[in-house]
């Protein structure tokens, strides 16, 4: 009898707690069916597709493709490119982010709206505008012809687009953490007796490293592979004017498919190393930024 | 090493946070800025450590005779321990005490080894020696609290500035720092300020109050004076309990609450409507008349545990009152709630009305 009654109450113990927020199954897994199967057409496949279209003719034109000439000087520009405007870059976004965070000023918030100009204006648009400017029959041209000085068609062209297409990422990363972090450890330092460099390179530097080292394998991804705004300034000179994503598509367009998905594959495979470096990344900045959060929230100003 | 501060104001924009200031503090002293949220006594503190500057035609500010107004934050020399403590996140317990001393010009900077005696010797100190290693997010509000405070003693303070250095502990912790770092005072006598919004801490730790209000100082005395013998409405009212009533001074009589007081140090002062506060234990309470001047009153509530009884009285005026009697008298008055009570104050503060 005992043993009848001790049964039935064990055995609700032992079955899956129900939560009661929870959805049900099918609801559920037809969700996440969903969200998977989209994620899979339009992200795995056309990666997958890449890599496939790549090898096809073999490993041996795959490498042909890569290591030919045209292939070399736009791999090499694009590496360029990106070594000039990241480290530019970086630091005019520590120092905008360090401006905006730390002190108040007069058109701040105008500032702060300016550094998201790239972001909202079509890629194209920016390039038209250093066209207009710098292009032979545009404001500068004539001073820039009459000093033999290139700008637009060449080198400093695609430097330019790429420097203002990739300007945001690391002011944008660096200023909510800056201000969660507030200037409290800064005042600290400054009573110990540190100097401006000092505070910047022990205090400052070291609370926002991995914000910082995010927001630079974002611009470097968005620098090597900006199409939009250096295709309108580059003029398409094979071999000199020519980075990665404009190489691939003279070659996609000249219909040398295997040869343009090898060149893609590379920028495919620069795509998934950001991609991992981001979410590693993304994990220590949001860590930081609660560690800020719960340290500032402790009590109130009085 | 003495502070003096001289007609100092301070605006952030519309908002005047100190209005015409001066304040000296003696060498070794302890002192406390005291007052309400908004009353101008952080402000004070980091004016005084250089971490804000008064607006231009304030007077100077001393360190031992000499004026540092001038002289930026880091060449003052002060400890200044912050609210929040930040301590440097990235950094262990001995980086942090550290600091200080690592980044002083290579010429006065000690050598390593001598660092690592000076910080390990505070930490004993502050009785962290065994946390060297520690980062801030691995320890405790006291412990950090301690932290804070053996960072700014690194570089040799001359005065020691701390901006509500308990305000963000929890009560016990904050009983048992507090004599801590009274005896540390007496240990190292370095002169020291500290600005609370806690009454009892300030009474209890220093050696002179500054009370302030609305960017003011209302009363600067020690403890005892201050409680005692407040010289404003607003430091009755502030430091601790009390009840309040209308009342009028007339012929050197004081008249409030169906009562009449001798009041001869009005003697000479015209007839004016006044404002009356006594503190709860200063209203003896009886149940009969005994023949001293008393209001009756009946009694509302009575709060029995504690070391202390307190009484809610509502006086035949109309007044509600709080007493405070200990727990012998009560047991032996047999007062209970609903019963009619004679009330007799001890000592009265008059103010005139404003």
């Amino acid at each position: 009898m005992s043993e009848a009654a001790a049964i039935p109450r064990a055995a609700p113990l032992r079955a899956r707690p129900v939560r009661a927020t929870t959805e049900p199954a099918a609801v559920r897994w037809l969700l996440i069916g969903a969200a998977l199967g989209f994620l899979g057409l339009f992200l795995v496949v056309p990666l997958v597709a890449v890599f496939l279209q790549a090898v096809q003719g073999g490993l041996r034109l795959y490498w042909a493709s890569i290591t030919e000439p045209a292939a070399r000087a736009a791999i090499r520009l694009t590496l360029w490119t990106a070594l000039i405007a990241v480290p530019v870059n970086t630091v005019f976004g520590v120092a905008a982010a360090w401006a905006i965070a730390k002190f108040e000023f007069r058109g701040k918030q105008v500032l702060t709206t300016l550094i998201d100009l790239p972001f909202s204006v079509s890629p194209v648009v920016s390039g038209l505008v250093f066209v207009l400017l710098f292009g032979r029959n545009g404001w500068l041209g004539p001073w820039l012809e009459a000093h033999h000085l290139r700008i637009i068609f060449a080198v400093p062209g695609i430097v330019l687009a790429t420097l203002f297409v990739t300007f945001p990422f690391v002011a944008r990363e660096l200023i909510p953490l800056m201000q969660a972090q507030g200037t409290e450890e800064e005042e600290a330092a400054r009573v110990l007796g540190a100097g401006g460099w000092q505070i910047f390179w022990r205090v400052t530097l070291p609370n926002i490293k991995w914000g910082l080292l995010y927001g630079i394998i974002l611009a470097n991804g968005r620098a090597m592979g900006e199409f939009g705004a250096v295709s309108v300034v580059s003029g398409h000179i094979r071999g000199h004017t020519n980075t990665m994503p404009l190489h691939v598509e003279i070659l996609y367009n000249e219909y040398n498919v295997t040869a343009a998905f090898a060149v893609a594959s590379l920028l495919a495979m620069l795509a998934l190393v950001t991609l991992a470096l981001k979410s590693v990344l993304q994990w220590k900045v949001a860590r930081d930024l609660a560690a800020a959060t719960a340290q500032s929230s402790k009590g109130p100003r009085p | 090493m003495s502070i003096e501060v001289r007609h100092i104001t301070k605006t952030f924009g519309e908002f005047t946070a100190l209005r015409d200031v001066s304040l000296t503090v003696g060498t070794g002293e302890l002192v406390a800025l005291l007052g309400p949220s908004g009353s101008g006594k952080t402000t004070l503190l980091r004016i005084i450590a250089g971490l804000e500057e008064p607006d231009p035609g304030s007077g100077p500010i001393r360190f031992h005779d000499e004026d540092v107004a001038d002289r930026s934050v880091a060449s003052r020399q002060v400890g200044f321990v912050f609210q929040h403590y930040a301590l440097f996140r990235h950094m262990s317990v001995f980086e942090n005490v550290a600091f200080g001393l690592r980044v002083r010009p290579r010429r006065l900077r000690p050598s390593r080894t001598s660092i690592k005696r000076r910080v390990l010797r505070l930490l004993k100190l502050v009785q962290l020696e065994t946390f060297a290693h520690r980062y801030p997010h691995q320890l405790s509000g006291g412990q950090r609290q301690r932290v804070a405070l053996a960072r700014a003693l690194a570089i040799e303070p001359k005065v020691l500035l701390l901006d509500e250095p308990f305000g963000a502990l929890d009560a016990k912790v904050r009983k048992e720092l507090r004599q801590w770092l009274r005896r540390l005072h007496e240990d190292l006598h370095i002169t020291s300020v500290f600005v609370t919004h806690d009454q009892d801490e300030a009474l209890e730790l220093a050696d002179r109050v500054v009370v302030m209000n609305e960017g003011r100082i209302e009363q600067i005395g020690t403890p005892d004076e201050v409680f005692h013998h407040p010289a404003t409405e607003f430091v009755t009212t502030f430091l601790g309990q009390v009840n309040f009533f209308r009342g009028r001074v007339e012929n050197g009589k004081l008249h409030f609450a169906a009562l009449t007081w001798d009041a001869p140090e009005h003697a000479h002062a015209p007839a004016q409507p006044v404002r009356v506060f006594v503190r709860p234990y200063d209203l003896e309470v009886t149940t009969c008349r005994n023949g001293a001047p008393c209001f009756s009153a009946r009694v509302d509530r009575v709060h029995s545990a504690g070391p202390n009884v307190r009484l809610d009285l509502l006086a035949e005026t109309g007044e509600r009152l709080s007493v405070e009697l200990s727990q012998e008298r009560y047991r032996a008055s047999r007062i209970a709630p609903g019963s009619q009570v004679f009330v007799t104050p001890r000592d009265v503060k008059v103010f005139r009305d404003s």
